[in-house]
């Protein structure tokens, strides 16, 4: 079975911030600014996590809200997609020997796309969604 | 007592006219996307959008919330595009008449069109969440609200009917029969032009549209009432916006603008239907454009509290300000 070809022209998008310092959220504002327009290809931020098929997720996760990012993770409705947005994520960023880190995000829930950088530029945010749409593919098609 | 071919007929029409009502209304959410984009310098989503995402939601998982009711949960939605469905065959389009038009009139369009607001503000209770009870709290007080303005309009054209010697002045058969531009003097063309703008601020508020959107607000309820909604029921609730988009609009086009192209012409058969039909359909995308669409993409959202005071102070003194003008001018005119 096949992604549905409604599926890669609907992307509806969560943003998750979990203890960033907002520099990626400024990003991820200015990828839906009019220059970018994803509203082109379907792409949408929703206000709920029930309605999104992606997850976007930024910052470290602080102890606080590892707990919260996995009720967000669980309300999703599948099919569904984690991105990772910024360097924190990843590793900890600037953030890595903090005390109060319960991160990276692939630690409290699965990741499928990782968009490095500190703060990485829109340009690799919408690279990181047209990722992340392959890997639906592949998910759709039992690969993985 | 109906005979079988009329009830069969009349069944087969309503099952058509449903799913042309909810193909329209999905294109009408697509031009209002693609406008609202052109407004901001953008280019926008395919006017076929609102399809792929219902095609997409379609074929979604359907959570159902742990401390939701889920009879009320899942009849929502469906209660919601019914009644928009049922509201939208009471309408006449362009010159056929409207297929249920037999059993209602205007004062039933206006509760029916309480129906599909009501069932969100039901689903919302239903969710058990904190937000959607929230929305449908706000939901109920914004419906409140805009009732008063629409009962103003739907009196002053009752009332310009009965005082005009219109038989049956309540029935949408004879409101678009008898333009009711046509029955008013110059003082009554100004109380109408009032009745019109503010029907054109209802509409936004009966679709919850922004600056109306105070029980969905994406922004700090999470989509309100919609919040726990997701997969078939969410694209259900979409039909159901879609559809409600379309007899707003029908309705508009049936009190203030009930012309038919096909008079002009000298036209009659299926010719006749055809071209005022499609004339109904532009008329509607019109008047969505302009009430709706440019609206929302050039005010941000009120609070609710400013909606209350909008539609019951100044949107109600408007419409009864309207309404007392249709009725001064039908009284100077017996005078003089």
């Amino acid at each position: 079975m096949t992604l549905s070809p409604s599926f890669k022209r609907s992307l509806w998008v969560f943003h998750f911030n979990t203890g960033s310092c907002n520099g990626c959220d400024i990003e991820i504002v200015a990828t839906i600014t009019p220059r970018y327009d994803p509203e082109r290809f379907g792409v949408r931020l929703v206000g709920s996590p029930k309605h999104a098929d992606v997850l976007l997720v930024t910052g470290p996760v602080t102890k606080k809200m590892a707990p919260r990012l996995r009720r967000v993770y669980e309300q999703m409705p599948s099919p569904k997609v984690v991105m990772c947005i910024g360097s924190c994520g990843q590793s900890g960023g600037v953030f890595y020997d903090s005390y109060n880190l319960d991160g990276p995000v692939d630690d409290v829930i699965p990741v499928d796309v990782y968009v490095p950088g500190c703060p990485p530029r829109p340009e690799a945010i919408i690279y990181g969604v047209v990722t992340a749409l392959t890997k639906l593919e592949r998910i759709e098609r039992g690969e993985e | 007592m109906l005979s079988m071919d009329i009830l069969l007929v009349t069944i087969l029409a309503a099952i058509g006219l449903s799913i042309i009502g909810i193909a329209l209304g999905l294109i009408l959410l697509g031009i209002d996307r693609r406008i609202s984009a052109r407004m901001q310098a953008r280019i926008g989503p395919p006017l076929r959008q609102p399809f792929i995402d219902l095609k997409k939601l379609l074929s979604k998982e359907n959570v159902i919330p742990e401390n939701a009711i889920p009879s009320l949960f899942n009849a929502a939605p469906i209660v919601a595009l019914a009644s928009s469905i049922v509201v939208l065959l009471y309408l006449p389009i362009g010159s056929m008449m409207p297929i249920l038009g037999g059993y209602g009139d205007l004062i039933l369009v206006m509760y029916l069109l309480a129906v599909p607001a009501l069932a969100m503000v039901a689903g919302g209770f239903a969710s058990g969440s904190p937000y959607a009870t929230v929305g449908a709290q706000r939901e109920m007080v914004s419906m409140i609200a805009y009732e008063l303005p629409l009962a103003s309009i739907v009196i002053a054209v009752a009332w310009l009917l009965y005082s005009s010697g219109v038989a049956d002045p309540f029935a949408l058969t004879s409101i678009v029969a008898n333009p009711i531009w046509s029955l008013v003097g110059p003082l009554g063309v100004v109380g109408l032009i009032i009745l019109l703008l503010t029907f054109a601020w209802v509409s936004p508020a009966e679709l919850s549209k922004i600056p109306f959107d105070t029980p969905e607000a994406e922004t700090e309820l999470a989509g309100g009432v919609l919040v726990e909604y997701s997969g078939k029921n969410l694209g259900l609730f979409t039909v159901a916006q879609g559809v409600k988009t379309l007899v707003m609009g029908g309705l508009a086009v049936a009190i203030f603008f009930p012309w038919n192209l096909s008079p002009l012409f000298g036209l009659t058969g299926y010719v006749a239907l055809t071209v005022d039909a499609a004339f109904f359909f532009a008329k509607v995308i019109l008047l969505m454009i302009l009430s709706v669409t440019v609206i929302r993409t050039g005010l941000a959202r009120f609070r609710i509290t400013h909606v209350v005071t909008l539609f019951w102070v100044w949107l109600g003194v408007a419409g009864l300000f309207g309404l007392s003008l249709v009725i001064l001018d039908s009284v100077l005119r017996g005078w003089f």
